[in-house]
């Protein structure tokens, strides 16, 4: 897996925050009857709950959201990921399900620093105001889809799809640049 | 600009977030069909100004298509509801009645 | 003459002298002055020529409202014209030139069309400019727009800097004076929260300037005050120099902020708000209204309020003498203000019989001369006012007595801004008594709840008086009473026709009185049919000023009420605001998003010519050295065809289908059957809509028994993934079926060609052979050490697998495929050789062969369409009677006789002409190219009873008269027993 490069290979800029591409980050979208045991189980085994409506649980470096009523994204390390992913197809084979490695199909990113709301305020329309911790909020970055969420003290996290990385980027680079502060 | 409410995610959500889909509570007209029910499936909408039922999908959010009942004159929204149904719920005609009694029904 | 007074002015610092220059000339104004007051208080009164008749023109407001005096701003990169003096803030080395005139400000040509006014009436262009049509593009365009308009577009790409912001309140206040202020510290208290938009740049609105007490204190102690504690609170935001530009549906608000307007420190120049409001109160104020009188537009003619304004904000007064015009008491204090600073009121000319209320009182006291029942005939001066003429008004304007001035302060009532009110539907209600249209309170704009979203207050909903509108809030307030004023709008009352062609209601767009009547005479009843007519209210300040005055004068002209007559729409933005900040983010490489697959990198460093594929870019081809692009897609082509080429086809859509139902789903989507396909195989498959019509197509796989994988168009992956999403949730919601868009998981990469296979082989690691991967199969394995998916499909007719492996080392395997392929003599390709090949091949284009109108049995793929199926989604649209019809054009080759390459799109005519005159048409190329193998053109066309007519020749008339000739033939052009795919 030595030749695998992210898609802008862990690029960032500093201004007011710090915007940067995570680099490789795994991810598997599961989707599924939320309330299958199996899943619950399945999930349990990684230290993880089955998330309630828009929310994001955090264990032991990994992160398991709600996305839609019958579908979860998980994200892990990289390279763990097709192995989780083969586990977890096997742990809900018996059930109507979906599991998929969407490693490579998206890009993660973190906006850090006191004022990274700021970056984002101007990109999405969210109510940084009153987003809360623990919660994944699914919109929209300027023209393309993005779900971020609170990932740390001062840090929020953002995935797009690998294709528009560089416009991602483009995007939090210049809505972060020194001078721009709002508040 | 409408803001709606996805009722898979429940936030309340503004017009970029989502995509338009049309009338709501079709009826497919498929093969064996008159000419008639078939012309109406593909072509026939109510257009109405007044108490309208509507498609939308959280496109940029969870994906999933969500019906609204909005009035297409003052953009009241009355409700919206998962679209896994072939009518309105119940509650959202009673509500609709009461603020617009002569509204004419959803069919 | 205008000058700096030596003393006062509450708005300024005059430790901060700032330098500017008006058309070239040095000038000086203080830190806190306008360009306005700087302009006036350096003696410059004249600041601009009208737009349509070239009349001098000076400042006639102080704010937002200001119709004459814009000019154009900065220089170069940093041009704009059309800038408004009065609300742009003073900075240093400011450059300012006048618009409107050539050569120059004091001697301007366009002049003369102030003599021939009478020759300029109301629609003059649309009555004059009729005929003949080729006039109007060669002769009568050019002159307008050389002598019409305002200031200069600027030509360089603007080097500033904007961007947007979201934001969300319970509250959103819209202005910044008493009213707003008092508002925001109600909401807020109540523990919402709140966000104050001021356009200006201090607090307190006219409060200050107009004086009176506010809870025991002056004004100006109240508002420093208020603003204090609203500071304080943390659920409130004060935001300065920000105008509320909008307010749309569910309260949604538009704030226009300057942010860094000049600066060099790295902020943006402007920010637009997009604001959530729960309610929105306007706090907007009120406008002053001029007086139809005639030369109420020589420079030095102003509003009332904009004279105080001048002298007690910036210290500057407009001129030594200064007669005030007024229907109301509200004006007298701005002859007050006048005497205080030392200057002369030589009369009020106050159009009521009589005026006893305390300011007119107060004026007797201080020794001015009221002249009541008195109008102005006319004011004398052309460049500067010099005097006016005095009448009576109820008469027709003989001169009673001439006062000379160099000022003339206007007061015809004021007009509550109901513009945010009105945006989103608030109703407005005529108040008969103070001559103002008003809010309605009880048919206020509604929300997302059927829930009033605004709110209004002060002078915005009104209320005129300070102690009225400190009420409004439970705050104690007393100004002088006033008594009533009386609705004047023309001046005088029975003003001749020829005082009447002088009288001005659009300043901006010089519309007189004479030319509203003159519609209303040639039969407009409209409002808003008059409003394009004369064009009166129109342009960059929308009517502030203009609007009531004319509407009154139409209503009078109809013999109607006012209320009947109406108003005009109230359209945002309540002022211009800057193309940067509509923009925002999105320009230059972030206009838009560019979707790059893993490999963008190297073919840009490779020199590809980029092709935009939806958001993609694809390369077009790989020009080497001076090579041209028709010459490399030729190299491309048959090095593909006689060696081995790489394509990179990421972009294609993957998107996975699975469940218990998944076979009964796909059978639905698809034209054919795909629940019977076996595991391993791959089978092309067709989509339609519910209208039959063709909407995309690709290469679906089998991946297990409960699992596929649909291949789709690059443009076509989200489309489909929506519509199989649709399907699924809406209709057949208890089909047990998952799907998920893979297309960016996977790179995937075609090596197609006869070498394909060696490739392949050499990389090792996966047998590719025809035996263990026949053509349509699949296999997983790892190829070149790389996780790989490998099908063996072709859309070249060439040896050819398409290979899937994950995105993240995509560029790692399409390096490997290039550094093993070099014996081999690989090469990459692009979209066009792919085009060209799948041409050669006969095989169809989403987007060329269809256009959303074709169906399949159009295209001679009735082989894709399943006679088994009860049902698939377009199969009863394509029983309907114009599908069956025999006479559709169908799809077939097309040759030229002399091997030359059609235009595309050409038709192919027919016997005979139609309802209009043109030829009949009986076909028409879709794809058309040049086929480096068989050194020819070829092409595909749809005709009609195309595939009966093979051998024939038709005509396809292209430009400048040619006709192309070309034969009806077998749409497969190369390869057509199809022995090279299949090896």
């Amino acid at each position: 897996m030595s030749e695998a490069i992210s898609a802008l290979k862990g690029a960032s800029h500093t201004g007011f925050a710090t915007v940067a591409e995570a680099g490789l980050t795994g991810m598997i979208s599961i989707r599924a009857d939320l309330k299958s045991k199996a899943l619950a189980k399945a999930l349990k085994g990684l230290g993880l709950s089955t998330p309630g409506q828009r929310k994001v649980i955090t264990a032991d470096g990994r992160s398991v959201a709600w996305m839609s009523p019958d579908e979860l994204l998980l994200i892990c390390s990289y390279d763990e990921a097709p192995g989780l992913s083969q586990s977890l197809s096997e742990a809900l084979a018996k059930e109507h399900s979906l599991v998929t490695n969407v490693s490579d199909a998206r890009a993660m990113f973190t906006v850090s620093g006191e004022k990274g709301d700021e970056v984002l305020m101007k990109l999405c329309p969210v109510d940084f105001a009153t987003f809360p911790e623990g919660e994944m909020r699914r919109t929209r970055a300027a023209q393309v889809a993005a779900a971020l969420w609170r990932s740390g003290p001062q840090e929020l996290s953002v995935i797009c799809f690998r294709s528009v990385a560089a416009y991602m980027l483009g995007l939090l680079e210049v809505s972060s640049r020194k001078g721009g502060e709002i508040f | 600009m409408l803001t709606l409410t996805c009722p898979y995610c429940g936030v309340t959500v503004e017009e970029t977030e989502l995509a338009p889909g049309g009338e709501a509570h079709l009826k497919r007209f498929g093969p064996g069909a008159s000419d008639e029910d078939f012309e109406g499936y593909l072509f026939a909408r109510k257009n109405p100004k007044g108490v309208h039922f509507e498609r939308w999908r959280h496109a940029y959010g969870c994906g999933k298509w969500f019906l609204a009942a909005r009035c297409t004159a003052t953009l009241e929204v009355f409700g919206t509801y998962p679209a896994q149904t072939t009518e309105p719920p119940a509650e959202l005609i009673v509500k609709i009645n009461e603020k617009r009694p002569n509204w004419g029904g959803w069919k | 003459m205008s000058t700096r007074l030596a003393k006062g002015g509450r708005l300024i610092d005059r430790a901060k002298p700032l330098n500017f220059t008006f058309n070239g000339k040095p000038m000086r104004g203080y830190a806190g002055d306008t360009l306005a007051s700087a302009l006036l208080g350096a003696g410059q009164v004249m600041l601009g020529r009208s737009f349509k008749y070239h009349r001098p023109r000076g400042l006639v407001a102080s704010g937002a409202e200001e119709p004459n005096a814009l000019v154009n701003l900065g220089r170069n990169n940093r041009h704009e014209p059309d800038q408004r003096t009065t609300t742009t803030e003073l900075f240093e080395g400011a450059e300012a030139t006048s618009q409107n005139h050539w050569p120059s400000l004091e001697f301007d040509v366009g002049a003369i069309n102030d003599t021939f006014y009478r020759f300029l009436p109301a629609g003059f262009y649309y009555k004059t400019f009729m005929a003949p049509r080729f006039a109007w593009k060669h002769v009568f365009e050019p002159i307008i727009r050389q002598s019409a308009g305002l200031g200069a577009a600027p030509k360089e790409a603007d080097p500033d800097r904007y961007e947007q912001a979201y934001d969300y309140c319970d509250v959103l206040v819209v202005g910044g004076g008493v009213a707003g202020l008092a508002a925001a510290l109600t909401e807020a208290r109540a523990g919402k929260r709140v966000i104050v938009m001021e356009q200006t740049a201090h607090w307190g609105g006219r409060a200050p300037v107009d004086g009176g007490q506010i809870d025991g204190q002056e004004p100006e102690s109240w508002v420093a005050a208020a603003v204090e504690t609203l500071s304080d609170m943390a659920n409130v935001r004060l935001m300065l120099r920000t105008m509320a530009a909008g307010l749309h549906d569910h309260g949604y608000a538009i704030g226009y902020q300057s942010v860094g307007e000049h600066a060099a420190d790295g902020r943006p120049r402007h920010r637009l708000w997009r604001v959530r409001a729960g309610l929105t109160i306007t706090a907007s104020g009120a406008i002053e209204r001029p007086i139809a009188f005639s030369g109420n537009d020589v420079p030095g003619v102003m509003l009332a309020s904009a004279v105080r304004d001048y002298l007690v904000n910036w210290a500057v007064s407009p001129g030594d003498r200064v007669v005030v015009v007024t229907n109301n008491d509200d004006a007298y204090r701005t002859a007050l203000a006048v005497q205080a600073a030392g200057l002369t009121v030589p009369a009020i000319i106050d159009a009521r019989e009589a005026a006893t209320g305390e300011l007119p009182e107060l004026a007797r006291a201080r020794g001015i001369k009221v002249m009541t029942g008195r109008g102005v005939a006319k004011v004398l001066g052309r460049k500067s006012v010099t005097g006016v003429e005095i009448c009576a008004q109820a008469g027709e304007g003989g001169v009673i007595e001439t006062v000379a001035c160099d000022c003339v302060a206007m007061s015809g009532g004021w007009s509550p801004v109901v513009h945010l009110w009105s945006h989103c539907g608030g109703k407005l209600v005529w108040d008969d008594a103070a001559a103002m249209f008003r809010p309605d309170a009880t048919r206020p704009p509604t929300g997302a709840a059927g829930e009033p979203l605004a709110r209004v207050v002060g002078a915005a909903n009104g209320l005129l008086q300070l102690g009225a509108i400190m009420d409004e809030a439970g705050i104690p307030a007393v100004s002088e009473v006033e008594a009533p004023l009386m609705p004047v709008w023309v001046m005088p009352a029975g003003a001749k026709e020829k005082l009447k062609f002088k009288a001005f209601l659009d300043y901006q767009n010089d519309v007189k009185v004479s030319d509203v009547q003159l519609a209303a005479r040639e039969g407009y009843e409209s409002v808003e049919h008059t409003k394009r007519y004369t064009t009166l209210g129109m342009a960059s300040d929308q009517g502030k000023l203009s609007n009531i005055n004319g509407l009154a004068i139409l209503s009078d002209a109809l013999g109607r009420p006012i209320p009947v007559t109406g108003t005009t729409t109230f359209r945002p933005p309540y002022t211009p605001i800057s193309f940067g900040a509509v923009t925002g983010e999105a320009r230059g490489e972030l206009f838009q998003p560019l979707r790059r697959t893993p490999m963008h990198g190297w073919h840009e460093a490779k020199g590809a010519h980029w092709e935009p594929v939806g958001l993609w870019r694809r390369p077009y081809c790989y020009p080497k050295a001076g090579e041209s692009h028709r010459t490399a897609v030729n190299r491309e082509i048959v090095n593909t065809r006689t060696n081995v080429g790489l394509l990179d086809a990421s972009t294609l859509g993957k998107i996975v289908v699975k469940g218990p139902d998944a076979g009964r789903f796909l059978d639905m989507l698809y034209t054919n059957m795909m629940s019977n396909l076996a595991v391993g195989k791959c089978r092309y498959g067709l989509m339609c809509n519910e209208n039959g019509f063709l909407s995309d197509d690709g290469v679906v796989v089998r991946l297990s028994e409960d699992t596929w994988l649909c291949h789709t168009t690059s443009g076509g992956a989200d489309r489909i993934h929506g519509w199989m999403e649709d399907w699924l949730q809406c209709e057949w919601w208890d089909w047990k079926v998952y799907t998920a868009n893979l297309t960016e998981q996977y790179a995937q990469v075609a090596v197609v060609g006869p070498q394909a296979r060696m490739l392949l082989e050499k990389l090792g690691g996966m047998d590719v052979s025809k035996e263990a991967l026949p053509f349509m199969t699949f296999a997983e394995g790892t190829l070149g050490g790389f996780p790989a998916r490998v099908f063996r499909i072709s859309f070249s007719g060439e040896l050819s697998y398409e290979i899937a492996v994950p995105a993240n080392m995509g560029l790692a395997f399409w390096e490997a495929l290039n550094a093993a392929g070099e014996e081999f003599g690989v090469m990459p390709y692009g979209t066009e050789a792919l085009h060209v090949m799948r041409a050669e091949k006969g095989f169809i284009m989403i987007g060329d062969e269809t256009d959303g109108t074709v169906i399949p049995q159009d295209l001679g793929l009735g082989w894709a369409i399943s006679k088994k199926k009860e049902d698939y989604l377009g199969k009863r649209a394509q029983e309907r009677s114009h599908m069956t019809d025999p006479k559709r054009w169908k799809l077939v080759g097309l040759e030229t006789l002399d091997g030359s390459v059609l235009p595309d799109g050409v038709y192919a005519v027919a016997e005979g002409h139609n309802a209009n005159g043109q030829r009949n048409t009986q076909g028409r190329v879709t794809s058309t190219y040049y086929s480096p193998m068989l050194k020819r053109g070829i092409a595909m066309g749809l005709v009609l009873n195309g595939p009966d007519r093979m051998g024939e020749v038709l005509d396809f008339p292209a430009d400048k008269g040619a006709v192309f000739k070309a034969k009806i033939v077998d749409p497969v052009f190369y390869d057509k027993e199809g022995e090279k795919a299949n090896v």
